[in-house]
């Protein structure tokens, strides 16, 4: 099998509106595979979210296709669950409810009603949510959703897990501890996850590869960096790793030298 | 279901019950928590009973002289205390207790208003969702909702050839244009996550209707229902009065008629209470159905 799990063949997308056309996305070619963990990072704008609805289905490109282990992904579907950047629970279910409605859609006939309450607990656990699972979201901090939406996102066992910066409106210390537990799941469950993310620092101290994208409109590829640093991976240690500082300062590079955001008309 | 105790009318109390609440829960909870409770109660029962009572001594007051037109408080209870006494006497034709009228009005009330509620829903959704739903529908809307309620009534008998129906569907008509509006807004206005959600999970069209949409709209959904059983009641009273038959407005004109008055103040102030009634159970079953649901 020559085929990646996922790949991304000559994405091209163009929104045009009345008479007026941007181009967003310019040419995106990406191959995962099955167990990656992928940054894509990028300066505001660029098009992150608009590649990340793309593998999802929720966005149709312009051009090119997304195959995910070799067929066409076109429409939304639980193999590609996500996490969205601002947690998107349902407010009138409580954290139970909203990942057993995930898991009651994705596992109605596979799984019987008391494997599927089990299977709901143990993505709660995973997150750490089980103690505030009959709490409305309204009634949780935001990180406490952002967990309930990765546990909801779990839940669906997706082939492909996608994160649109699902710690951006985050503090530094909860953040930190997502991360921690993110990083910890992947261990355990080895998902390829597509991750979006504005954060330098996590997205060398997650990813196996990061996707460094060129300013909009228009965005490419500009740049994927190996991210060479064995797991499990401490951030206090990792602060001094000779590696980890090579790699930050190339992003870093990238991102502030090479491809300065300029302000766009 | 008499109204007889509790005539409390105003309609500011809930509102100031509850922040009355809010400014007392904070400090209760110490051992002294009963006697704090009980202050609260008084506090939100002694106000309106002191206006009620100021009320009634002003209005016996000013309509004691013998020559008023209008009964004094006094005069109205024992002109009417056959009225009030016997709510469930049942005579010949209209000549019946006030409970009975009062129940046949909330009948055609109930019937009207649950066909308004179904089909106003289900029109709303489709407003809501079809952008040439809307486009077609809207402006006819938009029209037909600001012909009175009354100006139905002629029409309607004439389709119906019988007064009871009739004044069904004036409550009908009276009630779903607001349902309809308040529906429509609240499905247009589902943000677009929960839409992603529910495609990711690939919900079909049916559970995307009763898992997303109706809880996503429902306190829009609420309101519109709200209004429409305020106007139901509006509506009935004044279609009673020209159809005529068992009912609380047909009971008004026929006192009036008949020169009696005191009976018509009853009749009004039953009609006040019920008319609050409605509006507090139709609150109640919002708050019940939508409680957490302001978005997280
Ligand atoms: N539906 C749309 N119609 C027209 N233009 C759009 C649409 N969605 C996105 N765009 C444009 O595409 C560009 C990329 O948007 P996108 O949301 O993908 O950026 P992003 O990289 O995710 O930014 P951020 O980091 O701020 O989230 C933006 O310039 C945006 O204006
Ligand atoms: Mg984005």
């Amino acid at each position: 099998m020559s085929k990646p799990y996922l790949s991304l063949e000559q994405i091209d997308m163009v929104f045009s509106r009345g008479g007026a056309s941007t181009q967003v996305l310019n040419q995106v070619s990406l191959s995962v595979e099955k167990g990656e963990f992928i940054s894509i990072i990028g300066h505001s704008g660029c098009g992150k979210s608009t590649l990340l609805n793309i593998v999802a289905g929720l966005t149709q490109a312009t051009r090119g296709v997304v195959f995910l282990e070799g067929t066409v992904v076109d429409t939304p579907g639980p193999d590609r669950a996500v996490v969205f950047q601002n947690h998107s629970l349902l407010p009138w279910l409580t954290v139970y409810e909203n990942v057993k409605l995930a898991v009651d859609k994705v596992f109605s006939s596979s799984k019987s009603r008391a494997e599927r309450h089990e299977w709901t607990m143990r993505n709660l656990e995973l997150v750490q949510m089980v103690h505030a699972r009959d709490k409305r979201p309204s009634e949780v901090s935001g990180g406490m959703k952002q967990r309930v939406g990765i546990a909801r996102a779990l839940a669906m066992e997706p082939k492909v897990l996608l994160l649109d910066e699902p710690f951006g409106a985050l503090d530094a210390l909860t953040r930190a501890h997502l991360q921690d537990q993110v990083m910890q799941i992947h261990t355990e469950l080895a998902n390829t996850v597509l991750m979006i993310t504005h954060d330098v620092d996590e997205a060398v101290l997650l990813s196996d590869r990061i996707v460094m994208m060129t300013n909009g409109p228009s965005a490419r590829i500009g740049e994927i960096l190996d991210v060479p640093l064995v797991r499990p991976r401490r951030r206090i240690e990792l602060a001094a790793d000779a590696t980890y500082i090579r790699c930050r300062s190339s992003v870093l590079k990238f991102l502030y030298e090479r491809h300065r955001l300029v302000e766009a008309a | 279901m008499t109204a007889s105790p509790v005539p409390i009318r105003p309609n500011e109390k809930p509102p100031v019950a509850k922040i009355m609440t809010l400014a007392l829960s904070p400090k209760t909870g110490s051992p002294r928590r009963f006697p704090q409770w009980l202050t609260s109660l008084a506090a939100h029962v002694v106000p309106p009973v002191i206006t009620l009572v100021f009320l009634l001594v002003l209005w016996e007051i000013l309509c004691s002289s013998p020559t008023a037109s209008v009964p004094p408080p006094s005069r109205v209870v024992s002109e009417t205390w056959e009225l009030i006494a016997h709510p469930f006497y049942a005579g010949q034709g209209v000549d019946q207790g006030l409970f009975w009228h009062i129940l046949a009005s909330l009948k055609r009330v109930a019937l009207g208003y649950c066909l308004a509620a179904v089909a106003g829903i289900a029109l709303g959704t489709l407003v809501g969702q079809s952008e040439w739903a809307m486009r077609g529908l809207d402006p006819i809307f938009q029209v037909l909702r600001t012909v009175p309620p009354l100006a139905w009534l002629p029409l309607s008998l004439a389709a119906f050839k019988d007064g009871n129906p009739s004044a069904i569907f004036v409550i009908f008509i009276t009630a779903i244009w607001p349902i309809i509006i308040n529906t429509a807004v609240g499905i247009r206005n589902i943000p677009q996550d929960y839409q992603n959600v529910a495609r990711v999970l690939r919900l079909n069209q049916f559970e995307y209707f009763t898992k997303i949409m109706i809880p996503a709209a429902a306190p829009y959904i609420f309101t519109g229902l709200r209004i429409g059983i305020g106007l139901s009641w509006l509506a009935i009273v004044a279609a009673e009065m020209l159809i005529g038959g068992v009912g609380i407005g047909f009971f008004i004109w026929d006192a009036w008629n008949s020169s009696r008055i005191s009976d018509i103040i009853l009749a009004l102030i039953y009609v006040g209470i019920v008319g609050y009634l409605l509006d507090r159970a139709i609150a109640f079953v919002a708050r019940t159905v939508t409680r957490n649901t302001a978005s997280a």
